[in-house]
């Protein structure tokens, strides 16, 4: 499976070089290094979430209420900025990256004390987190002009000639490749996910495992939140709304399998990248963006496929294949 | 081909409904059935009889068409017929009522008897009025008044056995299979199925009954056959054929010769249960087990043998007892403290219970070790690679590589990766529930060796078997559990296979 991933990954890589010199044909310039890294810095929160958002699914569950975090955090830093200009930026990142956990902490807290299934928890948060959103600004945008200059700017500064934003979704990569491949914890999503029941029985407490999947995403999440109004410069109820679903995609197309441990930080990546380079590709070569989403989702379905079929042939189902092998002799 | 001296006096002059000639049935590694004849008379109930693991099961199913057998032959009214598909055993006259029936809770009754066959209106839509009609006579034949149209959740056990005899019956069908029929009913509705039996014989089915308890198969059945390891080895009259006979057909064998015990000296006690309950599936269950002592536990499936032992090792929580473990009185609340204790546990269903496919051999066999092979919080790639290769040279595992999926091995293999798993826990009491389930003769014999080579050296082993040969030719002592209760604790030196059968189906 391992070579197969490694496989997978580099088909991957293809892909994307393939898309970017087919759109540099149509759109000159789109190929440069200038543009690339434009690229990169455009999806550096999808890949910052879809990290989140792939420790979550490795331990079969799913967390459709990211984007809904992004969006209470977000509003509730930028509000924070604007009521008490001289608050350290330092301290109002902390503030994003915990109360994004605590969002994802109320999350597993009901996955794992009610086990209330995944999906429907993360529904239900996903419409209160909004909520919430709504009801602490009353509805009202906070605007570029209301934020202090720091706070807009941080994620621009260029750092070796990258913008901050970038290397911090390089460092949340490479935290989270840490986590996910030399932890106990890491170790314990993807046997969580891979089969619960001998995850059991190896001593690992499956709920606690998915509850910190969950507040892991949350603080994610959180920290997607202040890059993102800081990033775009206005904060409002709407922010990054269905982006949950960006999430998602990005994982199933970067082979994280949606039935649980199965699944890498490079395809997480990749997937996020893959999606980033269409949505900046499409608009350039003059498709619209109800053309786009068509598109995107035709992808997600063909990964969907893709990955079903390369997980069946990895896992020997012995007792079907002879089944089937005797009824057609 | 063994068979019992018994002659089957009348055979020749009934008419015979369905036979079966030959029958075999081969997986990869083990041979479930082994040309097997059997033949159902109109009007009479035959018996199969066996252990655990003697082919029955594969009978069904090659029976309701959901097995095609690798050979032989079935005839039915002399007629050769072939199943390919459960629907053909079904259109041949063949029903069966399965031991957990499968029905579905928000269904009414009626739908759950005619799923699949409903009666239709003549533009194609289900005929509700018919099929309720239908339905309550099916049942009130069964001598129940049902309402047909309420939900099968509103149900007790006992009527929706009715019901799943009932859905059996909705089929035109001369061959009725009954596979543990009783196994959930009290004394009353058995009494009340073998009427519902009787009526059955009197309509000239034929009716195949597959049970453990001698006294049921005494009671409404007129013929028997034995199965053992898959081969047919006695068939006759019931009446004609005393209990002691069918006792030994199904043990017949030379146990002493298979399994060579090895002399392990046996030291101090290690583990003590006492008074174990819990609150449905056993009661009151007390055994002690020594250093280099292997404990046999037998008992028929549903005994509470492997509840038990998941209790022993925190999967489930027993609501009172005591366990001592090397004198200090421990309490085992989740896999994680038994592991701790140096308890360890490695289940019958490997593929569910045992292994994360996707996850390369070994990750899964560091899996319950990790504190020990991680270094200040972080895995130590390099620690578990030697821990998994230490057990892989053990056990023999042969793998293209230890970094290849676990699901990518054989069956044998993975069974490999489980053991060393456990092993490389370095655990004081190991429980080994169906440590040879599914695996075949040449191989048992391995795992026995290595059985006894691990209390050898001073692990103490609980073994969970329902095959007797296995517990009588490995264990020093054996705990008898039925229903749920301890039926006897029996040194080595009073064991025989009669005992423990005895035991265990409760018959004095």
């Amino acid at each position: 499976m391992k070579k197969l991933m490694k496989h997978r990954e580099l088909l991957l890589v293809g892909i994307i070089a393939i898309m970017v010199a087919g759109f540099a044909t149509r759109a000159p310039g789109f190929a440069t290094p200038g543009n690339l890294a434009n690229i990169f810095n455009d999806t550096s929160i999808l890949i910052i979430l879809a990290l989140g958002q792939m420790t979550v699914i490795l331990t079969k569950s799913i967390d459709l209420s990211v984007a809904a975090n992004l969006a209470f955090t977000g509003m509730a830093v930028a509000m924070m900025d604007a009521a008490y200009p001289g608050m350290p930026l330092a301290l109002l990142v902390i503030l994003a990256i915990g109360i994004g956990a605590a969002l994802g902490a109320i999350n597993g807290m009901l996955v794992w004390w009610l086990r209330i299934p995944p999906i429907v928890v993360t529904l239900g948060t996903l419409t209160i987190y909004r909520g919430m959103a709504f009801v602490l600004s009353g509805g009202a945008w906070v605007n570029s002009h209301q934020m202090t200059p720091g706070f807009l700017n941080f994620p621009r500064l260029a750092v070796l000639g990258m913008p901050l934003l970038s290397w911090m979704a390089i460092a949340i990569v490479l935290m989270m490749w840490v986590v996910l491949t030399r932890t106990q914890f890491g170790r314990a999503t993807y046997a969580s996910g891979g089969n619960p029941t001998a995850a059991v029985y190896a001593g690992i407490d499956i709920g606690r495992t998915r509850f910190f999947a969950f507040t892991l995403s949350g603080a994610l999440a959180g920290l997607a939140g202040y890059l993102w109004v800081s990033r775009y410069a206005v904060a409002y109820v709407d922010v990054a709304a269905g982006f949950e679903l960006d999430t998602v995609a990005a994982c199933v197309i970067g082979g994280i399998s949606i039935a649980g441990g199965i699944g890498t930080v490079a395809g997480a990546v990749l997937g996020a990248l893959f999606l980033g380079v269409i949505k900046n590709a499409l608009p350039v070569i003059g498709i619209s963006s109800f053309a786009q989403m068509a598109i995107s989702g035709i992808v997600i379905v063909a990964a969907v496929v893709f990955n079903a079929r390369a997980e069946r042939k990895a896992g020997r189902i012995i007792l079907r294949d002879r089944g089937a092998k005797e009824v057609s002799a | 081909m063994e068979m019992a001296p018994i002659q089957d006096s009348r055979s020749a002059d009934r008419t015979t409904i369905l036979e079966m000639r030959g029958i075999s049935q081969i997986f990869p590694g083990v041979k479930a059935l082994d040309g097997v004849n059997i033949s159902l008379h109109p009007g009479e109930v035959t018996a199969l009889i066996g252990e655990n693991g003697a082919g029955k099961s594969t009978l069904v199913k090659i029976l309701t068409g959901i097995y095609v057998p690798s050979e032989g032959e079935i005839l039915i009214d002399g007629q050769p017929v072939s199943f390919s598909s459960a629907q053909d055993a079904v259109d041949a006259g063949v029903t069966a009522i399965h031991q957990e029936t499968v029905l579905f809770d928000e269904l009414s009754v009626a739908e759950n008897i005619f799923l699949g066959h409903a009666p239709r209106t003549r533009f194609g839509l289900i005929d509700w009025k018919v099929m309720n009609a239908r339905a309550a006579e099916l049942l009130h034949a069964l001598e129940s008044e049902i309402d047909p149209t309420i939900r099968l959740k509103d149900l007790s056990i006992a009527q929706r056995h009715l019901v799943a005899i009932a859905r059996a019956l909705s089929v035109e069908a001369r061959i009725v299979i009954m596979d543990e029929p009783t196994a959930a009913l009290s004394r009353k509705e058995i009494d009340d199925l073998f009427r519902i039996v009787e009526g059955l014989k009197k309509q000239g089915k034929a009716i195949l009954f597959i049970s453990h308890k001698f006294d049921e198969v005494y009671e409404i059945a007129e013929n028997f056959a034995v199965f053992r390891d898959g081969r047919a080895v006695g068939h006759g009259r019931l009446s004609e054929t005393p209990q002691d006979t069918i006792v030994r057909m199904m043990v017949g064998r030379d146990v002493s010769n298979i399994f060579p015990k090895v002399e392990v000296a046996i030291g101090k006690t290690v583990l003590s249960v006492e008074n174990y309950c819990h609150p449905t599936e056993y009661r009151d269950i007390s055994f002690d087990l020594k250093r280099g002592e292997i404990l046999g536990v037998y008992g028929l499936v549903g005994a509470g043998r492997s509840e038990i032992c998941q209790s022993l090792f925190g999967v489930t929580r027993p609501s009172s007892g005591q366990l001592v473990l090397e004198g200090e009185t421990i309490s085992i609340r989740s896999p994680r403290d038994a592991i701790a204790a140096g308890i360890v546990y490695v289940p019958e269903e490997r593929g569910r219970h045992g292994l994360a496919l996707p996850m390369p051999i070994f990750q899964n066999m560091s899996l319950p070790s990790l504190a020990r092979t991680s270094r200040s919080g972080f895995l130590k790639a390099a620690n578990e690679l030697a821990l998994a290769r230490k057990y892989a040279e053990r056990l023999d595992l042969r793998a293209a590589a230890l970094s290849v999926p676990v699901g990518t091995l054989s069956g044998g293999n993975q069974q490999k990766v489980v053991i060393g798993k456990w092993l490389a826990t370095l655990p004081k009491v190991i429980i080994l529930d169906e440590p040879t389930k599914g695996i075949d003769i040449g191989s048992k014999a391995a795992v026995h060796g290595f059985i006894s080579e691990l209390a050898a050296e001073g692990l103490s082993i609980i073994m969970v078997s329902s095959e007797l040969p296995e517990i009588l030719g490995v264990s020093d002592r054996v705990l008898v559990m039925r229903e749920g209760l301890s039926a006897g604790i029996f040194d080595r030196s009073q064991l025989s296979a009669e005992t423990l059968v005895r035991a265990a189906t409760g018959n004095a």
